[in-house]
This record gives structure tokens, sequence and C-alpha cells, in this order.
């Protein structure tokens, strides 16, 4: 007895028991939640963009129904999460405005254009693949809203990837222009993938007090390798070329060696300077404000229904 | 953390569903809709896209009321002694059957 809250919260995380929304947990810990909350339902929102830039472009009836499923996902893997980051007190207009005024972020690779529709399979296979992989151990992560909205997004995710890797099966067993579109946007998409994982652990600033909290359950590196072994046997499935030279199977580690990342690029596409950040972000911001007489006319709306229902009783 | 709520911002909702005739409603999550009836349609939108329910109740979060954790011990206390209201704790001969 007399442990300290502090000493109490360590010990359930110690325990993997999990914390819900009631409990007393440290400031940072909250801090951190919203932060990785709110970014991951960010870039669901902002993810939006780039498939939805190919809806009414889709080859035919059956893709296009997919990729609108997909999006539409999306959107909802987006609310479970905003109302997930709301149970740490933070309300949905508050994590709105960070997105707009630029102070959250989102993940970078929507910031990269989707210039054909060999993108849509290059996307679900590589994009909702390393979302995967780093969401699947999230389901287990020591916030419960957290964990059971990931577990939502996990179970629903799956048919992303499979239908990205649909597409890239098509083209690469169709004609030879068709199989020179999928290497070319495994070639664009390749990289930008594997920064998914965030900044190598030695530079990774927030990396070991999130295992310690498990609000993440792996490291970045742990992570990118993963991917790195499973998609490159996947490519040969496809019979697509990994884009880069340097991979190589290493017996010792029982891993692929890959290329060194330019994170440099990173870097950069982060601080706002990828080729489409303004476009997404005034996307977003547009639909905000053009909606807002629509928010306003639903609330008046209800209203008058409840003064009239008021007045009949 | 302060928690200001914008005059623009629908009330929040919590959404529970009954996955099949038979079982319990069971919390799924939260949404935000300007009345009940926008909350329900949401939430078919939000959490059934996959015909997870056959049944969906809404109810404002606020007027939900929760216990509070840091009691748990003093709430549940009066359970805790009670074993005999298990049947595991009462021993009967091996051939006595149907029991």
């Amino acid at each position: 007895m007399g442990q300290s809250l502090q000493e109490h919260f360590d010990a359930m995380i110690d325990k993997d028991i999990t914390i819900e929304p009631k409990d007393w947990m440290p400031d940072d810990y909250r801090k951190t939640l919203i932060r990785q909350i709110s970014q991951h339902a960010h870039s669901e929102i902002i993810g939006m963009l780039p498939e939805g830039n190919w809806i009414t472009r889709a080859p035919s009836l059956r893709r296009k129904s997919v990729l609108l499923a997909k999006v539409q996902d999306e959107a909802g893997h987006g609310l479970y999460l905003y109302s997930a980051a709301e149970t740490l007190g933070i309300s949905r207009d508050e994590l709105y405005d960070q997105l707009h005024t630029g102070k959250a972020k989102y993940s970078s690779i929507f910031n990269y254009p989707t210039l054909t529709w060999a993108d849509m399979g290059a996307i679900g296979w590589l994009v909702d693949g390393a979302a995967i992989m780093n969401q699947v151990p999230l389901c287990r992560t020591s916030y419960g809203p957290y964990a059971r909205a990931m577990v939502r997004v996990c179970k629903e995710e799956s048919f992303h990837q499979r239908q990205g890797f649909e597409i890239m099966l098509t083209l690469s067993k169709g004609t030879a222009v068709q199989k020179k579109l999928a290497q070319d946007a495994f070639n664009r998409w390749w990289w930008p993938s594997l920064m998914m994982f965030g900044p190598p652990d030695a530079e990774s600033p927030h990396t070991e007090q999130s295992v310690r909290w498990r609000i993440k359950r792996f490291t970045n590196d742990e992570l990118r390798q993963k991917f790195v072994d499973v998609t490159t046997e996947q490519a040969k499935v496809l019979g697509l070329e990994v884009p880069d030279k340097d991979l190589k199977w290493n017996e010792e580690r029982g891993h692929y060696d890959f290329g060194s990342i330019n994170w440099d690029e990173f870097w950069n596409v982060v601080k706002g300077n990828g080729p489409c950040n303004k476009q997404r972000l005034d996307a977003r911001k547009t639909a905000w404000e053009k909606g807002q007489w629509v928010r306003d006319a639903a609330m008046a709306h209800a209203e008058k229904r409840k003064a009239k229902a008021a007045k009949a009783a | 953390m302060e928690k200001e709520m914008k005059k623009s911002e629908w009330p929040l909702w919590e959404v529970f569903i009954r996955s099949k005739a038979g079982l319990d409603h069971k919390h799924a999550g939260s949404l935000h809709a300007a009345d009940e009836q926008m909350a329900i349609e949401n939430a078919r939108d939000v959490y059934t896209r996959r015909m997870e329910g056959v049944s969906i109740w809404v109810v404002e979060s606020k007027y939900i009321h929760a216990s509070d954790p840091g009691e748990a011990d003093s709430l549940y206390d009066p359970a805790n002694d009670k074993i005999y209201r298990h049947p595991t704790f009462y021993n009967l001969p091996d051939e006595v059957k149907y029991m």
C-alpha cells in the first residue's frame, strides 16, 4: 500500500494490464498517445486523397467498387482513431485544427503523387503492407481504446493490401506496357514505403520511451527489416525487380541487407517540401471550410426538431 | 488538458452494436452527430460496413456515468471473499451425475 500513482501505473504497464481512459496516467504518456493516435488518424484522412484521385478513372467497375470501398474504410479508420484520441481529453475540433495549421503531422508517404493506375496497386501492396506491419503490434498497445480501434483497423486492412497485390499481379502478367507500368510504380513507391517506418532507431527520439510504455512494441528498424524480408519475396511472385542494387540475402543474419535510405529526402518531405504537401493540406482545409454550412445546417435542423418535439409533448 | 467544446462541434455519441440476434449490444466506439437519427446512420456507416450488426444503440456520451477505477478495490470488495457463490466450492462424490 502507499503506492504512488506513478508506481501503480508502472506496475500496470509491467504486468501488461491495459490502461483505460479513466485510469491515472503520466502527462507525457497522454501527450505521446495523443500525438501518435492523431497522427495516425490524420494519415487515414489525408490518405484518402491520393487514391480518391483515381476512383473516377478505375479501369473497370470491379476495380472502381473496390477502390471506393477501400477509401471509405480509410475514412472509417480515421474516425475510429479520432474517437480513441478524444478519450484522452482532446476535442475533435482541436485535432482538426492541429492538422489544418500544420502543427500535427501525417504520414509523409501521402505527399507523393499518384501518376498512373499502377500506383493504386503499389499503394495497396506496399503502403498498406507497411502500414499493416506497423499496425498489427498496435493491437496489443497499452492504451485500451487505441488497441481496440487497431483491432478493427487491422481486420479491415488486409483486403486493402490484397487488392493492391492483385492489381500488381494483373499488370505484371499483362502486356509489356502494363508490366512496365507496374515496375515504374514499384520503383517510385519502394523507398518512400521504407521511410514509413520512421527514422533509424538511433535517431528516433520517442522510440525508447514508447517501447517502455508498451505504446510501441517493436522499433522502427525491426519492423523495416521485416517488411524488406517479406516484400522482397512477394516481388519474386510478381516477377518485378526491387529497385535496390544493394539488396542481398545475408545468410548469417537470416535477413536481406538493403541499400541506404535517403533520409534527407524524408526530412525534407516531413518539413513540408514534398511534391504534394501543399496540395494535400489545401484539399483538406477547403473540404473542411466548405463543409461548415452543412455542419451548421444539420445542427440547426436538429435543434428545430427538438423544439418541435418539446412543443408537441 | 482543457476540453473546450466549440459551438460548431456536433455532440459525441457512444455506439453499441448487437452483432446478431440473441446477443447483447456491445460498445463499439463513438462518433459525432447532430442528433440521434444522424448518430444511428453514421454508426451504420462507421461501425457496420461488413454486416457487423443487426441492431444499433446510440447514447449521447454525456449521459454515460462510469465507476471510478481508483475505487475499484473497495467497490468490488464485498464479492472478494465469497467463493461459496461458485459451484466449484462444493465437493461432491464422483458418482453424482447431472449436477
